[in-house]
């Protein structure tokens, strides 16, 4: 929109503003547990992160992303854009895909929420789309992957069989800036038939 | 633009029950932000272009999710998702034109976490006052997008007023033209809004898009059999098939007798600060058969009266083209 962020502006901009983040995160930890009106939320509270249940402090404010990925260090969720308009952050909640970026943390409490992290077997085995992923070469440069590992996975628990026009529509709340679609759609096929 | 990982510090409720989420609405008045799906309220709190000092997250009360049968139609909870409206066997055999809009909101995932009552109480997007830019509708005393300079090719072209932003809401020209109505929930009891009567342009509140007040929380849409079954088109012409906004759409319900029009609504979103009917279009379809010829010679009064800015001339023949396809397309 700006013609004048130049690309070297830009990356200085995000150096500057993930330090920004860390240090915003440690002056609201020190300062935030002041007077709270009565009615409003408990900071501390339990969340079910890929079947196990983990107690974190969390701000009111604090966004699941955040949560997941600087107080419960599942660094596998990436922060992209961080205004729901690219998917890198997607995780499930109760089998949906959603945007973590743009959930708070304080709305899923009680509901099962599952990662990147979360998605193989027991046995450390990979998730089918996880497999068929690899075999068709899916990711290019895999900054977005891990979004659409589970953008995928959600979509095939919703529909285990999906048509490639309807797996496109699936991961269509997904960009990947390396324009590997094609090979992600590859992916989703392949992993249907894993899966069948 | 200034973007921040965290939001600013702020009080969170989350009430289980209407009675007690009204109540906090009554008592926190306009220090409280209410909040739905909070696709559109993340975005201003992260950028710091606007902020709350509470927020009444409504997501934790039950009995504002869901669709219901009435003895006139149906009602569909507040808090229920986009992705559960284009979904629901209920809506889909009757009132298939929401469904289609519904389903053709941003993505899938903000389908799944956006909810209705958020997607028709939204706020504007107009850059410059997403910005926080000291705009009439922020309440300064200029705007920026009416300019020689300004970039307002997705702006208005009809019922400007000191704002030319367009209410960027899918789902809102559906429920004008399924003739909806908004259930508003506060201490002091119900009130009924027509959707036509909900939006509201710059010329009656230019610092709102919705007859919303302070205190009230809208808890359902009702939808009256009058459209259900009905001949349906909806379009939604933008960017990008995914998360963009409206360029122009049009929702269209149709009574037919064989192929005459009996009866019709025209709706169309993206061009004014509320959905806007098109009233002489509806008016010189009725008794006409849907056909090439009557959208041949009706089309062009769907952007009567229209008032262009620098970039959006485009809109006046989208428009007229979108008329065009729903009297063609049978």
């Amino acid at each position: 929109m700006n013609p004048k962020i130049t690309r070297r502006r830009f990356i200085k901009g995000v150096i500057f503003s993930a330090t920004a983040a860390t240090s915003g995160a440690g002056y609201y930890i020190a300062t935030a547990a002041s007077s709270r009106s009565a009615g409003a939320v408990e900071r501390l509270i339990s969340l079910s992160v890929n079947g196990r249940t983990r107690r974190v402090d969390v701000l009111p404010q604090e966004t699941l992303a955040h949560t997941i990925r600087y107080r419960l260090n599942l660094t596998g969720t990436k922060l992209a854009c961080n205004r729901g308009e690219c998917g890198a952050c997607t995780v499930m909640i109760d089998d949906v895909a959603n945007y973590s970026c743009s959930l708070l943390t304080h709305q899923v409490k009680g509901r099962e929420i599952t990662t990147v992290e979360g998605l193989r077997a027991a046995n450390g085995s990979l998730h089918p789309v996880q497999q068929a992923f690899i075999e068709e070469l899916a990711p290019q440069c895999g900054f977005c992957t891990p979004g659409q590992v589970v953008a995928a996975a959600a979509l095939l628990i919703a529909n285990p069989n999906p048509s490639r026009e309807q797996a496109r529509q699936g991961l269509s709340g997904n960009l990947c800036r390396c324009g590997a679609y094609d090979h992600y759609l590859n992916g989703v096929m392949r992993a249907a038939e894993l899966i069948s | 633009m200034p973007s921040h990982d965290v939001m600013p510090d702020m009080e969170l409720y989350q009430p289980l029950q209407v009675e007690d989420a009204v109540a906090l609405a009554d008592r926190l008045g306009s220090r409280a932000w209410l909040l739905g799906g909070g696709q559109d309220t993340y975005g201003w709190l992260k950028d710091r272009a606007k902020t709350t000092e509470a927020m009444i997250d409504l997501n934790g009360i039950e009995s504002l999710r869901g669709v219901r049968e009435t003895a006139d139609g149906i009602e569909i909870g507040a808090l229920t998702t986009l992705t559960e409206v284009a979904t629901n066997t209920l809506i889909n055999e009757r009132y298939g034109l929401l469904s289609s809009a519904a389903g053709r909101v941003a993505s899938p995932q903000i389908r799944n976490a956006g909810t209705l009552g958020g997607n028709v109480s939204q706020d504007v997007r107009c850059w410059y006052y997403r910005r926080g830019l000291d705009c009439y509708r922020a309440g300064g005393n200029l705007c920026y997008a009416d300019t020689p300079e300004g970039m307002n090719r997705e702006h208005a072209i009809f019922g400007a007023s000191r704002c030319v932003a367009v209410n960027p809401s899918d789902t809102a020209p559906a429920l004008v033209a399924l003739e909806a109505s908004m259930v508003l929930t506060s201490v002091d009891g119900e009130r009924i809004v027509a959707a036509e009567d909900y939006f509201v342009g710059p010329a009656i509140d230019i610092e709102n898009t919705t007859a919303l007040r302070t205190g009230e929380i809208l808890t359902a849409v009702r939808i009256p059999s009058t459209w259900a079954n009905a001949t349906f088109y909806f379009e939604k012409v933008a960017d990008r098939n995914v998360w963009d906004f409206a360029l122009v759409s049009m929702a269209v319900a149709m009574k037919m007798n064989g192929s005459t029009i009996e009866d019709s609504r025209f709706v169309c979103g993206a061009v004014e600060c509320k959905p806007r009917r098109l009233t002489e279009v509806e008016n010189a379809v009725r008794g006409r058969n849907r056909d090439e010829s009557t959208a041949a010679s009706i089309a062009e009064l769907a952007s009567r009266g229209a008032r262009v800015l620098a970039h959006n001339q485009y809109k006046v023949p989208l428009m007229d083209s979108l008329v065009k396809r729903a009297l063609q397309s049978a």
